[in-house]
């Protein structure tokens, strides 16, 4: 045995076969075009001179025993920062299918993740593959004998929900004909592209995500929202004609709100909504974590921040001091920032805590909504032990709250919506409406999106998500023109649009057989049913088997 | 699927003709059951002040009658008048029916200066106290309704059936509007309260359909804290409840029924005149807009008749007769069969938009479309 010192051996040592993801490269096939090389955005792969020994059996003494081989081949960095990321970009650029990464359970660099006291971080969702809750409710009540079925191709369908505060009918009735205000409120599609801000976005997304919105309302007739993250809007928008598809997000760090006010007057339309983010499903307890990376030129104008540093966004809303003072000062603020012509509605964490919050909402006459994010949302940055295993399950929250608004009598007057894993198997209809018949007036996506609409690669195997650094492969969440370029927005426009007119298709096929067809069935509990005796007791629904 | 039949008249008639137009329509149902009210009656054996309450209901056990008693008694109620229905037994399927219960009585007078809002509050509360004492001993008193002019009977059995074996056809009791319904609620288990029609505070409905959208309705009547939005054994009870929402815990007209439960696409209601009221209206009381196929026969306190459909037209339902005699049956044979000598040309069947009215005179139908204008003049 050779002494320890002659090997490289250090804590951190890793071999190939340590890290999550393992190249797997076919030299029979390779062409040695170096494509792989050059696009994979962490920098694991080189190509390299290697030399290999031929051993040969030689009895004349006037050979040498052994000649050597050079060849060029792929090696993979095994240092902890230039891990393969398991993006498969080296995949995608081979021309001959000769290399790809493979997913490694065992590996033992996450044990490693920790170098210079700098805990995981990254962006995507919760790395709990497999089905999850949602995946496993079912819609049960079928129509068949007892009511002639709906045909989900012919028949017309009123698919729509309402964003806003709905006055209770006595109420309305009696300031319309006074002639009283009546809070604003929005008819929207139900599932709604959920808050990425600006920053963590790139151009040439969100540019496409915005064509494919307007493209959705104004050909298609799916009336479909999309959320501003932190971090503001691009004037251009904020004076066009098509803000009114967009929610502009204000959340802790205030980013981007000067250019936001400072436009108000020179706004064609008024915004669909504003949305208070006061938490968020992926990094309860967190602000908005923009990295240095990301602050590019034009970030660092919206955000009114210098370019190059790194923009954490306060945990809270600095100014406030509870939650009473908070939906009286902001929702009010906000709402007479537009002459109350605009919903404002908080976005809070998935929380044991969050009937709480509604309750407070209920008492405000201004309060338009409440957006839960639950454990299962995605984001762009985030220490992976908050986006892991802090939070709330999305389902369960949900079912509690419109449950009590129910109590109230008041599930038609504050419209709540859900987030968080929405999507996350790509089974985003059934996930979206098991959601809105457990009483959700809608729900928001943000990664489905990311992942339908634009191609991303993040998986809860950790593949990819790698959003936070800036190296988006997809050019999705990247501000490096290099990166972003290859995203067309003109083709994420179009995906768009396709995700929606399928997801519009989807939610006509499962409220036909409901027999439902003139209104989103929300809380429509008794159409659900699920083969778990706990989860059925817990979200008061049928257990089925 | 329900049979409906519904006739209304100036003179009074007797409730077996109607049964009779049921039997005309008995193909294509299980005739487990049959639901009548009468409204506008006349008995051979009494005058009654129109203005008295009278309670129809069943006692199952000697018991309950004599709890009963008491307890109108302790209340108040002094018993002016008991219908004895002229039971044959034997051809009751169910074996709990102690007494029939038609009962006319004097109201408390204690409620002498008891504003009309207030009784009429007072007689749905002793209705819903019968309902929870029956409930509270095994259900051996069923209440149906308390309130002048109506008498309600629920039975298990094939409706013509019924009707001989309480005696209807004697004619010792008519009336001047008769709603009929020839079904128990057999998809689930039977419960008398979960046959068609229901009443609350003057108001009944009967439907023809499945409301699909049962559940999420169910949940925002039974917050709304009114006492008499309780039950929901059957998925149309919300069709009388919401009646009884929109005309008086609204205090809207009829027209606008229609409008809440079965409102106008944003298409159509930008074209509306009143389209701006009515968006809000739609919005305002989205939880209870029906869904599935449904006929919708209704009649208030007044004598006014009324049938609208659900959005997509999806069930049948006729309406015939002539000045002073009007019929509405979900069967074309079964207006037939109730006002044979009428001019057949003239009935209608409402399509998605209409609703049917048939005023108090009955002398004309009237035919409004949810496309015209909202008769509220505050609204416009």
């Amino acid at each position: 045995m050779v002494s320890v010192r002659s090997i490289s051996s250090t804590p951190s040592s890793l071999t190939h076969n340590d890290l999550p993801w393992v190249i797997e490269h076919n030299e029979e096939r390779c062409t040695l075009c170096g494509r792989c090389a050059s696009v994979c955005p962490v920098g694991t792969l080189k190509l390299a001179y290697m030399r290999k020994r031929m051993p040969r059996l030689v009895l004349a003494s006037s050979e040498r025993g052994s000649s050597y081989k050079t060849f060029v081949g792929i090696r993979q960095n095994t240092e902890v920062g230039k891990r393969c990321i398991g993006c498969g970009s080296c995949a995608m650029v081979c021309p001959n299918e000769a290399i790809h990464p493979v997913h490694n359970a065992n590996d033992r660099f996450r044990f490693q993740n920790t170098q210079h006291g700098e805990p995981a971080k990254r962006g995507g969702r919760r790395n709990v593959p497999g089905a999850s809750l949602l995946d496993r409710i079912i819609f049960d009540r079928i129509s068949m004998l007892t009511d002639p079925a709906l045909d989900a191709g012919r028949h017309e369908f009123s698919c729509n929900t309402l964003l806003g505060r709905v006055l209770p009918p006595e109420e309305y009735v009696r300031r319309k004909l006074a002639g009283e205000w009546i809070p604003p409120v929005r008819e929207i599609f139900p599932f709604i592209i959920g808050s990425m801000s600006f920053g963590a976005l790139s151009p040439n997304m969100w540019l496409g995500l915005l064509q494919g919105v307007a493209y959705c309302n104004e050909v298609l007739g799916i009336p479909v929202v999309m959320a501003t993250g932190e971090g503001g809007c691009p004037p251009w928008v904020l004076k066009s004609p098509f803000l009114k598809y967009i929610i502009l997000q204000i959340a802790s760090g205030y980013f981007g709100w000067d250019e936001i006010i400072r436009a108000i007057p020179e706004m064609q339309c008024d915004p669909a909504a504003i949305e208070i983010k006061y938490g968020q499903g992926a990094k309860p307890g967190d602000g908005g974590l923009l990295m240095w990376y990301k602050v590019s030129k034009l970030i660092a104008r919206l955000r009114g921040v210098p370019e190059g540093v790194d923009l954490p966004s306060p945990p809270v809303h600095q100014t406030l001091y509870s939650i009473e003072e908070s939906v009286m000062k902001m929702i009010q603020t906000m709402s007479m920032a537009w002459n109350f012509r605009v919903p404002v509605y908080p976005k809070i964490s998935g929380s044991t805590s969050a009937k709480s919050v509604l309750n407070n909402l209920v008492r405000n006459p201004y309060a338009s909504a409440l957006l839960i994010d639950g454990i299962d949302g995605g984001t762009g940055a985030a220490y992976n032990i908050s986006m892991d295993a802090t939070g709330h399950p999305i389902a369960s929250n949900v079912r509690e709250c419109y449950l009590d608004l129910c109590a109230q009598g008041k599930q038609n007057e504050i419209p709540i919506f859900a987030a968080g894993g929405i999507g996350k198997n790509g089974n985003v209809t059934q996930n979206g409406m098991a959601l809105i018949m457990l009483g959700a007036s809608g729900v928001h996506m943000g990664k489905y999106i990311m992942q339908a609409a634009a191609g991303c690669l993040g998986s809860e195997q950790n593949r990819c998500n790698v959003c936070n650094l800036g190296l988006c492969p997809k050019g999705i969440t990247s501000q490096n023109p290099k990166l972003y370029r290859r995203l067309d927005p003109d083709q994420v426009a179009q995906r768009v649009a396709d995700t929606f007119m399928a997801i519009r298709t989807e939610i006509k096929k499962v409220m036909a057989p409901l027999g439902r067809s003139q209104s989103l069935p929300i809380g429509m509990s008794d159409a659900l049913g699920i083969e778990d005796r706990d989860v059925a007791e817990r979200l008061n629904i049928r257990y089925i088997c | 699927m329900c049979r409906l039949a519904m006739k209304t008249a100036s003179e009074p008639f007797s409730p077996f003709s109607v049964l009779q137009a049921m039997e005309a329509m008995q193909e294509g149902y299980d005739g487990s059951g049959l639901g009548l009210l009468l409204r506008g009656l006349s008995f051979a054996d009494y005058n009654h002040n129109p203005g008295d309450p009278i309670l129809s209901g069943i006692a199952h056990t000697e018991e309950a009658l004599g709890r009963l008693d008491l307890f109108m008694n302790s209340q108040g109620f002094e018993l002016k008048f008991d219908f004895e229905f002229k039971v044959k037994k034997a051809m009751i399927e169910a074996k709990d029916r102690h007494k029939y219960i038609l009962r006319v009585y004097r109201q408390p007078a204690a409620w002498k200066d008891f504003s009309q809002e207030r009784i009429e509050h007072e007689l749905l509360m002793t209705r819903l106290a019968l309902r929870k004492d029956g409930e509270a001993h095994g259900n051996d008193l069923t209440a149906f309704s308390l309130w002048p002019e109506v008498a309600m009977i629920k039975e298990v059995g094939w409706p013509l059936e019924i009707g001989i074996a309480l005696g209807l056809d004697s004619g010792r009791i008519e009336s001047r509007i008769c709603m009929a319904q020839g079904r128990q609620n057999t998809n689930y288990g039977i419960n008398l309260y979960a046959c068609h029609p229901f009443f609350i505070q003057g108001i009944a409905t009967m439907t023809n359909g499945e409301n699909t959208a049962f559940t999420p309705i169910r949940d925002w009547l039974s917050g709304r804290a009114f006492p008499g939005y309780i039950g929901y054994q059957s998925d149309s009870e919300v069709f009388a409840h919401i009646l009884h929402y929109v005309t008086r815990q609204l205090r809207l007209p009829l027209e606008a029924y229609k409008h809440v439960i079965t409102p106008l696409k944003n298409e159509e209601l930008a074209r509306h005149p009143q389209g701006d009221f009515l968006r809000g209206l739609r919005d305002a009381c989205r939880r209870l807009i029906i869904d599935g196929p449904n006929a919708v026969i209704g009649t208030l306190s007044d004598e006014t008749s009324l049938l609208v459909m659900d959005a997509k037209k999806l069930r049948p339902a006729t309406v015939g007769g002539k000045p002073g005699e009007w019929a509405i049956a979900s069967e074309m044979c079964g207006v037939d069969a109730m006002i044979p000598d009428r001019d057949r040309a003239k009935d209608f069947q409402p399509m998605r938009e209409h609703t049917v009215i048939i005023p108090p005179d009955r002398q004309e139908l009237q035919i409004w479309s949810q496309f015209d204008r909202f008769p509220v003049p505050q609204a416009a």
